[in-house]
């Protein structure tokens, strides 16, 4: 058995890895590098492939094909009680028979180790979970089971933590303690930790690396930052975050622009925030980057905005802001969120002007059957 | 507050009552229940004590109420090599019948799928069958002239050369027999184990048989002291196996109760016999449950 040693953590990577089931690719030609000590985050939606893609690196599932590396080490055939990895189940799948001080203790005691009771009381004290060491998990709440599995987990050093969607049985609230201790902890620690996760807010405050996973493949990976402002595809546009969007085709282009003609007029993206730079092409604006103004107002529009007109459909008021959707000439309906700065809300049915900077527009490739 | 009093207090008297009601209708559903358990059980069972302390009148077949305590000391001095065939016959079955029937259970249990509904099926079809009918046939597999038989003995695997008419068979026809009373409630405890804490232990560096060691048996432990006794207790009290499948040297206690009873019609021997059997099994039950450390599980 290779030793865990817990000094150095080490790189995981996927190499073009394939996972079938008959004929379904679950996942397919998968290829990400892992950096040591990050907190990587596994976005995408039901049946994308993230937990199958989880238990290839824990070894509970054989790849079909591809590569599996941890450091400079092939782990893709390594039985899965030789990995350096452990994984935080989505059930948490604690042992029922055992207290939870034993349940915590049993991976060093699996590895030999004698003296278990200084880092198991450790580890306890890290999730803060000290004078329940003798209970069953059954006595413990659901949030205090969750801390378990990763205490359970973590005390082995792993290489690579794997957690999947550990906080999806758990209330809004506890759901973002959870998020913040987790975060805390993996500081603490420093040790790689893959979560996988359906909620995209919770990716975005929690990870470093962001993938985004659509049918089996990475869509795109990035600071979330980056991914949100920058979304490369439609997909990842309308999944991280909301997006409006608009057809269009290029025209020209006027100095770093791209001038594309749409329905509304024509509309500036700059080259470099586009996918493609000819033809037919997507852009996309977020709803926090718009502003709207009307009748009186228009003329203060600075000239170089992309604009758009239509007219307010809804209104909704949640205190720090409004959501309005707006009916665009052409026939789509646009979200906006507007600060609420002042107290003169608008109201269905009002003629606006919806405009943006060029430099907050990203192009993208249209998506087959748009 | 006084003036509360009296209307707190005529709530409480209403409740109660109400209670009371409740728990003469649980009572009056079990009237049956008891009444059976009266007729059948306790009944027989109080006659048979007083038959086992009855004295001989001089004919034979004929006794007279009485205090022989002497009955049990014959029935211990004069069977005891019984009882502890019984015992040692049984315990074997049992054990032989757990090594089988885990695997089979385990099987069933996690991998067998859709066939999972047929399986089980298969294993009680035997009860399809007679007892009696099943156990004569176990005489036609383990015959002297038979398949079995002559293959071992072609490998000179057999010291006595024979099976049938051995405690070999006994031990076999008793495991055969209650074979579906140990898979049953194992594969009860089994299917409740969630296969995922399987992969958790292989996940926490538990081997394939570690993990097995650590988790699966501890929290199949329910099953295993359900089905042993189940297995155990019915074959040290049967007779039919050994009467079958065994010599005359290898009888159980029940066969001495049988011969007591229906061949020397000494009634307060076979009454006295069936006494202390029915008190050695729950002592050794007793002893047994404290052992596996699961009062609570059983
Ligand atoms: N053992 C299996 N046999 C056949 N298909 C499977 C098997 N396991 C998973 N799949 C399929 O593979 C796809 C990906 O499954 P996976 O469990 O990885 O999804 P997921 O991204 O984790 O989804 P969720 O967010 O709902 O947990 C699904 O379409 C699923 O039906
Ligand atoms: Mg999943």
């Amino acid at each position: 058995m290779s030793a865990p040693s817990g000094d150095e953590v080490q790189d995981l990577r996927l190499v073009n890895l394939v996972k079938s089931f008959g004929d379904f690719t679950a996942v397919d030609e998968l290829t990400l590098t892992i950096p040591a000590g990050s907190f990587f985050a596994l976005l995408g939606p039901s049946g994308c492939g993230k937990t199958t893609t989880l238990r290839m690196v824990a070894g509970l599932e054989a790849p079909t094909s591809g590569q599996i590396m941890l450091g400079s080490t092939d782990i893709t055939d390594e039985k899965p009680y030789r990995r350096h990895v452990n994984t935080v189940f989505q059930s948490y799948a604690l042992f029922p028979h055992l207290d939870i001080f034993e349940n915590v203790a049993f991976g060093l005691r699996r590895r030999g180790i004698k003296d278990v009771a200084g880092p198991v009381n450790q580890m306890l004290e890290l999730v803060e979970l000290g004078p329940m060491a003798r209970r069953k998990p059954a006595q413990l709440s659901g949030g205090q089971q969750q801390r378990v599995a990763v205490a359970r987990a973590l005390i082995n050093q792993p290489g690579v933590l794997l957690l999947d969607e550990p906080l999806g049985a758990l209330d809004l609230k506890l759901r973002r303690q959870m998020q913040i201790e987790l975060k805390r902890i993996q500081t603490e620690v420093g040790t790689t930790f893959v979560h996988v996760t359906h909620d995209q807010e919770e990716a975005m405050t929690m990870a470093d690396t962001v993938a985004v996973m659509n049918k089996g493949r990475i869509e795109q990976m990035g600071p979330p930052v980056e991914i949100y402002d920058l979304p490369k595809t439609a997909f990842v546009a309308n999944f991280l975050g909301q997006s409006n969007g608009v057809v269009g085709a290029v025209q020209g282009r006027s100095g770093d622009d791209l001038i594309v003609g749409g329905p509304g007029g024509s509309y500036n993206v700059p080259a470099a925030r586009s996918t493609r730079q000819e033809g037919e092409i997507l852009l996309g604006v977020r709803p926090e980057k718009l502003s709207i103004a009307t009748g009186g107002s228009t003329s203060s529009v600075p000239d170089r905005h992309n604009r758009a007109t239509g007219k307010v459909t809804d209104a909704s008021f949640t205190g720090v802001s409004t959501q309005y959707l707006v009916m665009t000439t052409w026939g789509d309906e646009w979200t906006v969120f507007e600060q609420n700065r002042s107290v003169d809300l608008l109201h269905p049915g009002d003629e606006v002007v919806i405009h943006w900077a060029p430099e907050h527009t990203f192009g993208l490739d249209v998506p087959a059957g748009q | 507050m006084p003036a509360l009093a009296p209307v707190a207090g005529g709530a409480k008297v209403s409740v109660g009552a109400g209670v009371q009601r409740r728990a003469r209708t649980a009572y009056l559903l079990l009237l049956p229940g008891i009444a059976w358990l009266g007729l059948f059980f306790v009944v027989p069972l109080v006659s048979l004590f007083f038959t086992s302390l009855q004295s001989p009148t001089g004919t034979p077949g004929v006794y007279q109420p009485g205090f022989e305590a002497a009955n049990y000391l014959t029935a211990i001095s004069d069977y005891w090599p019984q009882f502890v065939k019984s015992f040692i016959y049984s315990g074997i079955a049992t054990v032989l019948a757990l090594v089988i029937a885990y695997p089979l259970a385990y099987f069933i249990a996690f991998k067998a799928g859709k066939w999972r509904a047929l399986l089980l099926v298969l294993v009680v079809a035997p009860f399809f069958a007679s007892f009696l009918l099943r156990t004569y046939a176990w005489r036609t597999i383990l015959a002297d002239e038979g398949f079995i038989t002559s293959t071992l003995n072609a490998l000179h695997l057999l010291p006595e050369g024979r099976i049938l008419n051995t405690p070999i068979a006994v031990i076999t026809g008793l495991s055969y027999n209650f074979l579906p009373f140990m898979i049953l409630p194992l594969y009860a405890a089994l299917e409740r184990i969630d296969p995922r804490l399987i992969e958790a232990a292989g996940d926490l560096y538990a081997s394939p048989f570690t993990g097995f060691r650590k988790v699966v048996w501890p929290l199949s432990l329910p099953g295993v002291v359900a089905g042993t006794l189940l297995t155990f207790i019915p074959a040290s009290g049967d007779y039919i196996n050994a009467t079958l499948l065994g010599s005359p040297q290898d009888r159980m206690v029940g066969n001495a109760i049988q011969i007591n009873f229906l061949q020397f019609r000494d009634y307060p021997v076979a009454s006295a016999l069936s006494f202390i059997l029915m008190a050695i099994i729950p002592a050794l039950v007793f002893v047994y449950i404290r052992r596996a450390g699961t009062e609570d599980l059983v």
